[in-house]
């Protein structure tokens, strides 16, 4: 093919030699740069990065499901050091994840620095002159028409630019008239635009990572939450972010529902879950209602608040020996499977004689199960009851090493036991109190709270990489379906009329250009008859 | 019709959808069979004396037997009755469970052979492409029967966190893209088979001789998928980031699911660039089409069987 059909609208980068020959310096770099920016290198980097994701979704990873990388590193003691050592459970925060990115980011704007410029260039030319001889073209035919020559060329000319060509005129030295045309100009556009987009999406994600925060937290009903960092259970902020950017708003969440499908196959399944809220944007603004759903958060300036799970939280009161209250309150239970049957702890650490503690399950529909074992057969509070074990001794909170609210530290701790030598099961039902053995105390149930999980976070930088995808959407598709196209026409002068040789070229396979080519002669043929 | 009625008639529409296509599979069975070999030294001449190329495929070429031709289009016809009873059944099932009909890996099997087939017929149209009938009637079958044998489960509701129309929006945009990257792989695997065929010298034996030439198929494949690209770009990398941010609040989290989206979307960015770099076109790129589509169905089965994640249709 001529070097006119390869030449500009394609801004794909030249293909690098292979082996530098002169070894200078300064040709080693820019040898080595061209290397990088190679269509070559950038497509192993691509598949360098497909393969550099995979392990993170292989192995539980701290920032996804912290629990998940505890459990999976109690079952896997031996391989968890070497895991650690090469950041397997933060995958894509470590030096080679990061390594791969970056170097393809260089490579990017490595690539398309050059190929604006080329475009640049290219699309402010007019359109290429004819090769030599068109009729080596893939596509060609010719044909004699009795029109003058130069009234033919208008005609084509105008045919062309009514077809969104870009046309130029030239007149040979022997009279012969050439059209040149071009159109699908933006098809190296959209691929420009695609490419910076993909850079713009890398970086509006860094920034919402660098200048956002998450956190997440547990409000019971009726209770309320100050945004302040105290009050999150977890929280995660970028390495630019600073506390004194979490924004003065307070709620309180006045009332938490939750609705199960009763009857059908999929009986027991949640079907909707409602917050009700009544927040201040700041302490001094007045309060206002609100409520929040899954998939409907709660946008308070630049802050959002997702419901992302919830619960139940069992009222309790407990006594010490003495008949003193020690505790009472509610005590938030993590549920464990779809029947919310969930496990938690109650800790008195003032109870006199001894400190008590309390671990076991929290069962919505109390029911017995087929091994003897308290279950819960329903979600929802039909029959709840809490089936606990109780300990007294040391709870182990002096230590001054802080301890879950989720676990009890058994260590200094001797469950009660009955005749036979067995822990004691404390089965209580809503509204009952069990007295503790020995005079030890007592543990009253006294009702029950819902609470609801939140995610508090803030991500900057989301508009941009929500404004950059699209745009990259759109620069693709305009790169993928808009197809170049030249066409040229050169038109000799005859006794009878002209003679017209007309060739085309296409940047992109697939469409039938001698088909085109053949329809554009007898348009031409018939306007001029 | 009741619920229980229409979940019956949307059962039964896909067992006869299965046994449809297993007949279109039969004729163009026998089509393939009765197609005889290329003749190894047919040339297609122009007028000037030229060589042309050749017009494409043999099955389909306008000298072929009527009898031939006329299984094919049996095929052809009774893949469309195929289409419209799986078609029915998917909708009857999504009026069943009054919701969009993929909540579960059944329903993305069954809705996802909707959008294979209807690609294949789509793309039929307007291209000579009738040397995919088998293999696209002969993987619906499998895909349909694997459906109902092994991931049935009850018409139900969904779970709240997939109540948004972003999952109308962001699954109808995925089982697109998963329908023509479906026809897409089909077409990549018959390409390497002609390819391979071709470079030996034995492309007028065997299955090869029923294909097209390899650059025609290529160029067949390469349309496909940059169909099925972008959408895939929107439904995984829009739509999906979208939602999750509704849903769970943050856009991207690096979820399992998510994950494999990516690398299906890293593979077939891969696999559009192979076919501009040197040495990486034709078999390369194919092989890049390939494993895009075998990370593409990791992510349905392979991470909805094992994978947990928050994605909650998983697991059947
Ligand atoms: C994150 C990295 C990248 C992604 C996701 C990506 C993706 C894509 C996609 C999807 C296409 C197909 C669109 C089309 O055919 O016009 C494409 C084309 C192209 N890319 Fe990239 N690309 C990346 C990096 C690069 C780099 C580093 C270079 C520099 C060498 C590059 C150069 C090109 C060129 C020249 C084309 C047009 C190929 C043709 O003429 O058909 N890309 N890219």
């Amino acid at each position: 093919m001529t070097d006119l059909a390869e030449a500009p609208l394609d801004s794909r980068p030249p293909e690098p030699e292979q082996t530098p020959r002169a070894l200078s310096p300064v040709e080693l770099a820019r040898w080595a740069w061209r290397q990088l920016t190679s269509m070559r290198t950038a497509l192993m980097l691509l598949m360098l990065l497909g393969l550099a994701v995979i392990p993170g979704s292989m192995v539980p990873q701290t920032r996804v499901d912290p629990n998940a990388v505890a459990n999976w590193q109690l079952l896997h003691p031996d391989l968890t050091p070497l895991f650690k050592r090469i950041g397997l459970f933060q995958v894509y925060g470590t030096p080679w994840f990061s390594a791969v990115y970056i170097l393809l980011m260089v490579s990017l704007i490595g690539c398309i620095l050059p190929r604006t410029r080329v475009y640049w260039r290219a699309a402010l030319a007019a359109p290429p002159k004819a090769p030599k001889n068109l009729a080596r073209l893939p596509a060609s035919l010719t044909s004699t028409l009795d029109v003058e020559a130069a009234d033919l060329a208008s005609r084509a000319r105008a045919q062309l630019i009514r077809q969104r060509f870009r046309t130029r005129v030239e007149e040979d030295s022997d009279g012969t008239i050439v059209v040149s045309a071009q159109r699908g100009y933006l098809r190296e556009a959209g691929n420009l635009i695609f490419h910076i987009s993909v850079a713009l999406v890398l970086v509006a994600f860094a920034v919402g990572n660098l200048f956002g925060f998450r956190g997440g937290a547990i409000v019971v009903d009726g209770q309320t939450f100050t945004n302040d960092v105290q009050s999150y259970d977890d929280f995660a902020p970028g390495t630019l972010f600073r506390d004194s950017q979490l924004e003065p708003f307070s709620f309180t969440l006045k009332d938490f529902s939750v609705k199960f499908l009763t009857s059908g196959p999929a009986m027991g399944q949640a079907s909707s879950f409602t917050g009700n809220l009544a927040y201040k944007a700041d302490p001094k603004a007045s309060e206002r209602d609100a409520t929040i759903q899954v998939n409907h958060p709660l946008a308070i300036g630049n802050t959002n608040v997702f419901l992302i799970g919830n619960g139940y939280a069992p009222v309790v009161t407990v006594r010490g020996g003495d008949g003193e209250v020690v505790y009472s309150g509610p005590t938030v239970f993590l549920p464990e499977n779809a029947s919310y049957a969930s496990v938690g702890v109650i800790k008195a650490p003032d109870a006199k004689p001894t400190q008590l503690g309390f671990e076991g399950e929290f069962l919505p529909t109390y029911a017995t199960g087929q091994d003897g074992q308290p279950v819960s057969a329903f979600p929802d509070l039909a029959a709840p009851a809490l089936s606990l074990t109780a300990y007294s001794g040391d709870l182990g909170l002096g230590s001054g090493v802080p301890q879950s609210v989720y676990s009890l530290n058994k260590s200094k701790l001797t469950p009660f036991t009955d005749a036979s030598g067995k822990p004691v099961t404390l089965t209580i039902g809503l509204g009952q109190t069990k007295k503790l053995p020995n005079g030890a105390g007592s543990i009253t149930f006294d009702s029950v709270k819902r609470y609801a999980r939140l995610q508090i976070s803030s991500t900057p930088g989301e508009p941009l990489a929500l404004g950059s995808v699209i745009l990259g959407l759109l620069g693709l598709v305009g790169s993928l379906y808009i197809r170049p196209r030249r066409i040229w026409l050169r038109i000799r002068r005859t006794s009878t009329g002209s003679q017209v040789e007309l060739a085309g070229l296409d940047r992109r396979e697939g469409r039938d250009l001698n088909h085109d080519l053949t329809k554009f002669l007898d348009t031409l043929t018939k306007a001029t008859r | 019709m009741t619920r229980l009625q229409l979940a019956q008639f949307s059962n039964q529409a896909i067992m006869f959808a299965a046994i449809v296509y297993a007949l279109a599979m039969l004729a163009h069975i026998v089509e393939w069979a009765a197609t005889r070999s290329t003749a190894p030294g047919r040339i297609l001449v122009g007028p000037d004396g030229a060589e042309l190329p050749s017009a494409g495929s043999d099955l389909g070429g306008a000298e072929r037997p009527y009898r031939v031709d006329l299984w094919g289009r049996y095929g052809i016809a009774l893949t469309m009755v195929g289409l419209l009873l799986n078609a029915a059944g998917v909708l009857a099932r999504g009026l069943a469970a009054d919701r969009v009909p993929w909540g579960n890996m059944y329903e993305f099997t069954i809705t996802g052979c909707v959008a294979t087939v209807l690609t294949y017929l789509i793309m039929l149209r307007f291209q000579p492409i009738r040397w995919l009938g088998l293999p696209v009637t002969a993987l619906v079958v499998v895909l349909l029967m694997l459906a109902v044998l092994l991931l049935d489960v009850p018409a139900a509701p969904l779970v709240p966190a997939l109540h948004s129309y972003w999952l109308y929006i962001h699954v109808t945009a995925a089982m697109l893209a998963t329908g023509s990257f479906t026809v897409g792989a089909l077409a990549s695997v018959l390409f390497l088979v002609r390819n391979r065929a071709e470079r030996r010298g034995t492309a007028g034996t065997g299955i090869s001789a029923r294909l097209p030439e390899a650059d025609v198929i290529d160029t067949f494949a390469y349309r496909v998928h940059a169909f099925g690209f972008p959408v895939w770009t929107f439904a995984a990398l829009i739509a999906g980031p979208i939602w999750a941010r509704y849903a769970w609040g943050r856009y991207w989290g690096w979820d399992p699911k998510e994950v494999w989206a990516f690398v299906t979307w890293v593979a077939y960015a891969a696999y559009l660039h192979a076919r501009a770099t040197a040495g990486w076109r034709g078999k390369g790129a194919a092989i890049l089409a390939l494993v895009g589509f075998a990370a593409l169905l990791y992510n349905f089965v392979g991470i909805n069987l094992w994978g947990g994640g928050l994605h909650s249709y998983a697991g059947k």
